[in-house]
């Protein structure tokens, strides 16, 4: 048996193989397909959810090793009224995706490094974002999507 | 040999390149007017339809006389909001968005009041419902103008008759019909009911607005599912999920064509979550159904974890052999060698060689390149009662729910498809063989299933951009002037005939009807891996020798490129008028020119630095780049910028339009840079992007896009930036150092980022 909270709603799995990476557990047994399988391997990023605020690659991270921890996924990255955060209404205003696939795993990243680097520079993003492949190329948006954000956040206090 | 004889021989290749390549509206045009109405409910009863449909897929409907069937482009309910279908797969190009506006810019609706749907798959309703080819927009340009003028002028009518004024007296704008003389003015959701009890007006009478008069078309919309991507909504193939639904891995032997000999399935069924393993033999159709070993479980990790236990014995007999190393080895021997077929001469290009002042050649290759969409195939499929539900994201719905019909041996009628969104398309989800397994697999389950393929599949069995190599030879004359061109194009072939699915040079491909002599002559390899169209099919390689080689010869004489290019275009002329397909040298020299004024074409720039330029014209679009690149002593490269020029017509989405070229900047980077596909032993040996390494925001550079807004109708934008790409960079990779890269990807010349 194992425990999770995920967006702050505890949960619980039963006759679940320890094994089973978090991805497929978020997907297959809570409904919570908003985070992305695209490569299994850690490579490709569209799976990234954040453990305990910090990114993390669920597709390589067996869930029995983060059991009884806080996981925050795509889906609980607006606030709880529905408020839209600001990366995802700043990749809404520029328009960022193509095909959409990867932007989930892109914006948990991008959430990732605003909460450690508020103001952060384009090496900032691009070191921070450069484990999420877009196989459509928007990266140049999602820079300044970010950017956007980063203002915006400031603007309102530093807080979301 | 049997493994070329099947692909040769597949039925499905060959079409999704011809249907996604072809003006297939032709059910579209063929519907008579009162039919066409009839289908799209704009006919008898009116345009309150919204209440009837759900917001899931949209589902189809049995049509009743005097009943709305609202399957087809709009629908306006009482409240005003207008739903709009979408008719074509939307996999990244916009499609969902665009073509939508193009409805909403003849309704005259407020953009606000739209909502998007993704329509039932129903070409007797909607014509072409494929997503290729750069297609969507232009073979559906008059339909969606007209589905919407249609509209907007029953609205005019309703409205005109319930003020007892003249039609000519109303005016639209923002969802509302206005009476300026008295100031009076009705929604359209208070006037759909009306509206659907007119007559319909004949095709002729109806009104077009011109270009200055557009207030949607050419805007910065941003993605109707944008909202739903950035929240992480159910929206994609697999998002989709079904009660009772199980899951599903398919292992096909890695060397295409083999069959299951044996298979350890016992010890796999005993597995925990695992509910069933069991063979398919498949219907020897490479983009249907080929042999393989299904496990289905409680989980997709079930299912992916009991196959890191399964064993199959392969009979690799009737298998693929094919060796990268081997097939470039015997290409390379033919270089020097005069092409087994003359495809294509005119002029006299032997005599021109012997008259010429200099003399070049070159050889160029390339290599075989997968697609990689980022979302793995997948597919949900259920059969029951005699019927097979598809949930797919496929980029050609209609011919996959043939090829489930054909695998299936039942009939067409008795398979619904439901279209999801595209996790990226690029031309590998025109053939449906992930549909077709699934669908078969649901069948002997009898429940919902879900099919889902690893990244290791997904690199193991695709429909590959071919590879391919070209001894070019061309002359200068005396001026300094291109006088004779000759390609011996080294290919690919199934049947020994014809080259290989997306591995051919057709007719018209720059630079054929810009130079008097020119001769295109062709040998062909035998290859057993199945190839298939890759975003800008043929285009995306071919551009790479042809434009670099221009670039040599320019530099051979002495000239600027931009001058030389714009000779080689010569007086504007539209090589075959009317016809998008085909270049029109006048478009080409004004977006060269812009692509020049856009770079500052001519500066000095430091040592180790350099802009390339290469023009290209492919999918109707005419498109110039340039690059601005330093390469240092290690060969490591820094794309500082690229500059787009493009000439597709009106734009209808600027955003989404900048953002298809800066996709195809990336793409064809990521590309030429490291990207390579080799096959062992019919073995694909890259398994994943750690062997597979897609460009990372890192090094992805500035782009910066211009369109010119010509008064053509407008074309597809999916695919047409991207084939001038490599040059533009190899151009400019000479200009910094000297070095001419002539083999692909650049990490194979020891080129870095």
């Amino acid at each position: 048996m194992g425990r999770l909270n995920v967006n702050g709603q505890e949960r619980v799995l039963e006759d679940v193989d320890a094994a089973t990476p978090l991805l497929w557990v978020l997907r297959d047994y809570f409904g919570l397909v908003g985070t992305k399988f695209g490569c299994g391997g850690g490579y490709c990023g569209a799976c990234t959810v954040h453990l305990n605020g910090k990114p993390i690659r669920s597709c390589a991270t067996p869930f029995s090793s983060v059991d009884g921890q806080s996981i925050t996924t795509i889906e609980g990255l607006a606030a709880i009224d529905g408020a839209l955060h600001p990366l995802q209404e700043a990749w809404v205003a520029h328009d960022v995706p193509q095909c959409g696939y990867c932007q989930a795993g892109q914006l948990m990243s991008a959430a990732a490094l605003l909460a450690r680097i508020p103001s952060p520079s384009d090496t900032d993003i691009d070191t921070a974002m450069s484990g999420n492949l877009c196989r459509c190329g928007t990266y140049s948006r999602i820079r300044a999507a970010i950017h956007d954000a980063a203002e915006a956040m400031q603007a309102d206090g530093g807080e979301v | 040999m049997k493994a070329l004889e099947r692909l040769a021989r597949d039925p499905n290749i060959r079409a999704a390149i011809h249907d996604a390549e072809a003006d297939s509206n032709a059910v579209w045009q063929k519907l008579n007017r009162r039919t066409f109405l009839k289908l799209t409910g704009l006919a008898g009863g009116g345009l309150t339809l919204a209440a009837c449909i759900s917001s899931g897929p949209a589902a189809v409907t049995d049509e009743q006389p005097g009943d709305f069937a609202p399957n087809a482009f709009i629908s306006i309910a009482p409240d005003g909001s207008v739903l709009i279908y979408s008719k074509s797969p939307e996999i990244g190009q916009g499609i969902k968005t665009s073509a939508p506006m193009i409805v909403a810019e003849e309704l005259d609706a407020d953009w606000a009041d739209v909502r998007v749907e993704q329509a039932s798959i129903n070409p007797d309703v909607y014509g072409r419902q494929s997503a290729g080819g750069s297609r969507s927009i232009a073979s559906a340009w008059d339909q969606l103008r007209e589905a919407g003028a249609t509209a907007r002028a029953m609205l005019v009518n309703a409205a005109a008759e319930s003020w007892g004024v003249a039609v000519d007296e109303c005016t639209t704008a923002a969802s509302f019909v206005m009476h300026e003389p008295t100031g009076r003015r009705l929604s359209y959701g208070e006037l759909a009911g009306q509206a659907a009890k007119l007559r319909v007006p004949d095709k002729s009478t109806l009104t077009f607005k011109s270009r200055d008069d557009y207030g949607l078309i050419g805007k910065r919309i941003s993605g109707v599912d944008n909202e739903k991507i950035v929240t992480g909504k159910p929206l994609f193939g697999i998002d989709q999920t079904l009660p009772g639904m199980l899951y599903a891995s398919y292992s096909k032997c890695p060397a295409t064509g083999g069959r299951v000999r044996d298979a350890n399935l016992d010890e796999i069924r005993a597995l925990p979550g695992i509910r069933d393993a069991f063979v398919l033999e498949g219907n020897d159709i490479v983009s249907e159904l080929m042999p393989g070993v299904a496990i289905v479980g409680d989980s997709t990790w079930a299912t992916q974890s009991a196959r890191a236990r399964l064993r199959i014995d392969w009979d690799e007999s009737d298998a693929s052999t094919d060796s990268w190393s081997d097939l470039a080895e015997q290409a390379a021997a033919l270089s020097n060698k005069q092409g087994a077929t003359v495809m294509r001469e005119f002029g006299n290009v032997d005599e021109a060689f012997t008259n010429a002042e200099q003399m070049l050649d070159a050889f160029y290759s390339y290599p075989f390149v997968s697609h990689a969409p980022l979302e793995p195939q997948n597919c949900t499929a259920w059969y029951h009662d005699g019927d097979m539900e598809i949930w797919a994201p496929t980029q050609r719905p209609d011919r996959a729910k043939d090829n489930v019909a054909n695998v299936l041996g039942i009939s067409k009628d008795r398979v619904t498809l439901y279209q999801l969104r595209v996790g990226g398309g690029f031309g590998r989800r025109l053939m449906n063989d992930y549909t077709c397994e699934a669908a078969a697999i649901a069948r002997k389950v009898g429940a919902p299933v879900k099919l889902q393929w690893t990244r290791e599949d997904d690199m193991a069995h695709d429909f590959y951009r071919p590879g391919g190599f070209h001894a070019l030879q061309a002359s200068l004359d005396s001026n300094g002037k291109l006088s004779a061109w000759q390609d011996h194009f080294i290919t690919f072939t199934h049947d020994g005939n014809k080259p290989v699915p997306s591995g051919e040079i057709r007719d018209g491909e720059v630079p054929e009807g810009l130079i008097d002599n020119y001769k295109l002559s062709q040998s062909l390899l035998p290859l057993g891996t199945p190839t298939g169209p890759w975003r800008a099919p043929r285009s995306n390689a071919i551009a790479f020798a042809v434009q670099s080689f221009m670039h040599e010869l320019s530099n051979a004489a002495g000239r600027d490129h931009v001058e030389f290019l714009l000779e080689l275009m010569g007086e504007p002329r539209w090589l075959d008028p009317g016809n998008a397909r085909v270049l029109n040298t006048g478009r080409a020299a004004a977006v060269i020119k812009l692509a020049a004024e856009m770079a500052g074409w001519g500066q000095q720039l430091p040592a180790g630095r350099g802009l390339g330029l290469a023009f290209y014209f492919s999918h109707a679009g005419h498109f110039a780049e340039i690059a601005d690149v330093s390469v240092d002593s290690d060969r490591k490269i820094t794309v500082h910028r690229v500059v787009v020029a493009g000439d597709v017509g009106p734009i209808i989405n600027m955003s989404g339009a900048e953002n298809q070229c800066q996709g195809a900047v990336i793409d064809g980077l990521s590309t030429m840079l490291g990207l390579e596909v080799t096959m062992e032993n019919g073995r694909v040996q890259e398994s994943n992007f750690h062997q597979y390494p897609l460009m990372r925001m890192r090094n992805s550079p500035t782009v910066d896009v211009q369109f010119i807004q010509s008064d053509f109708a407008p074309t597809g934008l999916g695919e047409p930036a991207l084939p001038p790409l490599a040059p533009a960079i190899c151009n400019a990779i000479y200009n910094a150092t000297g070095h001419r890269v002539r083999t692909l990807p650049l990490s194979k010349e020891g080129y870095s980022v």
